[in-house]
């Protein structure tokens, strides 16, 4: 990275708390003042996250019927096993993540290995170029897309006509409006994604790119022998934020298709939105809650598994 | 520039096709990101009508100003755009705030419950925010903050990716310099504002212009709080336009071109510290 900013402070490694001298400064300053910095943050964090966080627990094991709570233990989280609203929304999540995911951080691997050509001029223009999607207001991406897939007089549509083909069917067909999803998704993350991954080439050395082709190596086997191995770590981080990403999925697909047609592209938090805000049962759209938070959990763990060792935090 | 790069003779003939086989894929990639923001730009100088006849327009109408007056009938859009940076500009200052100072706290004080706020400054990183949604609006509504500005900002303030990339900025600062302002008779909030943060400002400046794009993104917080029309932000406002029968298509891409392009502006003056701070945490070096 050329700017000395945030990445290269991380890379310094653990805070030098063991420091004698880090230590002996810190005892020295005042207890009051040290409130007064972290105060207002942890005030903040008791009131709108602890708080909350113990209150939709405690819901999620609650029902309410003509006003009055009632407490049913399990009862909400067994409902979600014979919903097919929930089974639906959980198929959908899953479908994006075997498709979407490998597609866009493929794009992005692609994108980064032609971004990080030396030769190549104005890169500083090109990653704004791809970078420029994910800046974008999500209502107005989701709208643009709503207007170029329109099924009559669409963009996409008349282009697709031009050629003999169409017009699809794209936001109302079950089939399409989940292609629908899947292309506009890639279409604002992969540039994102291809930033990320770009850093991760740059932190790898010249010289192995010159050791490899000193040995003999032609830019295929340098690139899957050497280069991408090293960059795994940075891989498996954008995998694995796509997924928490997926697994939370809401502004795009509620303001492109409300998670219609036929549910085909409802995800659990649309759904808990629906069933929260629309059917007021706070009870069950707790345990929704609560189900995406253990997914999201189970993949960090899994993230630590696959990388834990590696990273420093 | 040209009598330094290398005489185009010099290159192997077919590392030259390589180069501009990618230099193609790169173009075409740049097409398919940039068409949807300039098919946006000359759809909010037309029509309606105009946006799905057959050839679909390439060049700009003469509907800008219609659309514009529409736009302001139908949503009251100045308002609304005002409420939208009115919120921006307050939440993210309050909260850039915020952060740096806890994430001085955290990385040069020793307190009592110092774990407990890292504790809980990682776990909302990995609890989704939706689990909040309900018991949020619950408090909110309780206290009759429904529909108000500050149901809006406050919830958010402390945000954990502020506040980790901070600490990382400030663990380095060198103790010895706040000792010696210490010595020279400094008080800790004057230390902090005048010797610390203005070392730290390219995380400060990557701070703000990652919460400003969040805030002025944000959808379904806003969504739920606001509830008369005269409050809305502009994702919210122009949400409404799409839910009803007879859209106004190119209203809506007029209004999406107006909420799209001050980020724009911001990600293009800034990109590098833009680039930064979304990086932060992401890459080991």
């Amino acid at each position: 990275m050329a700017a000395p900013t945030a990445p290269t402070a991380l890379d310094r490694g653990p805070a030098p708390v063991r420091k004698p001298s880090a230590a002996r400064g810190r005892r020295r300053r005042p207890r009051l003042a040290a409130w007064i910095f972290a105060g207002p943050a942890a005030a903040l964090f008791a009131l709108f996250f602890a708080y909350p966080l113990g209150a939709s627990l405690l819901q999620s094991f609650t029902s309410e019927d003509a006003g009055t709570t009632r407490w049913v233990g399990l009862d909400q989280y067994q409902r979600m096993f014979d919903d097919p609203a929930f089974l639906e929304s959980l198929f959908n999540t899953g479908v994006i993540l075997a498709v979407q995911v490998p597609v866009m951080i493929g794009l992005g691997l692609a994108l980064a290995v032609l971004l990080n050509q030396s030769w190549l001029r104005f890169r500083g223009t090109w990653r704004a170029v791809y970078f420029l999607p994910a800046v974008t207001t999500l209502v107005a991406y989701a709208v643009v897309f709503q207007v170029l897939l329109k099924t009559d007089g669409g963009l996409v549509n008349q282009i697709l006509g031009a050629i003999g083909v169409g017009p699809v069917d794209w936001l109302n067909s079950p089939t399409w409006a989940r292609v629908s999803l899947i292309v506009s998704l890639t279409w604002r993350w992969t540039g994102y994604n291809a930033v990320i991954l770009l850093a991760g080439l740059q932190a790898i050395g010249k010289e192995q790119y010159e050791a490899a082709s000193i040995d003999g190596a032609g830019t295929l086997t340098t690139y899957t022998r050497v280069i991408l191995p090293q960059l795994r770590p940075v891989v498996l981080f954008c995998v694995i934020t796509s997924t928490i990403g997926t697994l939370q999925l809401f502004d795009e697909n509620y303001v492109l298709t409300r998670g219609g047609p036929d549910d085909a592209t409802l995800t659990p938090v649309v759904y808990l939105y629906k069933v929260g805000f629309q059917q007021l049962d706070f009870g069950y759209a707790a345990a929704i809650a609560w189900v995406v938070v253990a997914l999201i959990a189970a993949i960090s763990a899994l993230q630590y598994l696959a990388f834990g060792r590696e990273r420093r935090r | 520039m040209t009598p330094l790069s290398p005489a185009p003779a010099r290159v192997h003939p077919a590392r030259r096709a390589g180069r501009c086989l990618v230099r193609l894929l790169l173009a075409l990639g740049a097409v398919v990101s940039l068409v949807p923001f300039l098919w946006m730009a000359i759809a909010a100088t037309h029509s309606t009508p105009e946006l799905f006849r057959s050839p679909p327009p390439f060049l700009p109408g003469g509907r800008l100003l219609d659309n514009l007056v529409r736009l302001q009938d139908t949503i009251g859009f100045g308002r609304v755009l005002l409420n939208s940076v009115g919120i921006a500009v307050v939440h993210t200052a309050l909260s850039s705030l915020i952060s740096a100072m806890c994430g001085y706290g955290l990385a040069k004080y020793r307190f009592r419950g110092r774990g407990l706020l890292l504790g809980a400054v990682l776990t909302t990183m990995m609890i989704p925010f939706q689990v909040l949604l309900v018991p949020l609006f619950q408090m909110m509504a309780s206290v009759g903050w429904i529909d108000s500005y500050q149901a809006v900002i406050l919830p958010f303030l402390a945000n954990s990716f502020g506040i980790l990339l901070m600490r990382q900025g400030f663990v380095d600062f060198p103790d010895e310099l706040l000792e010696s302002a210490r010595v020279d008779g400094s008080g800790e909030l004057r230390t902090f504002y005048q010797v610390v943060l203005p070392c730290v400002r390219p995380q400060l400046g990557a701070l703000v212009i990652f919460t400003f794009m969040t805030q002025w993104n944000s959808f379904i917080w806003p969504l739920l709080m606001l509830n008369t029309e005269d409050k809305y932000t502009v994702p919210v406002a122009l949400n409404t336009l799409t839910g009803l029968s007879r859209v106004d298509y190119s209203g809506l891409m007029l209004g999406s071109l107006l909420a799209t392009l001050p980020l724009m502006a911001l990600f293009l003056l800034f990109q590098r510290q833009f680039v930064a701070g979304l990086l932060g945490g992401a890459v080991k070096g």
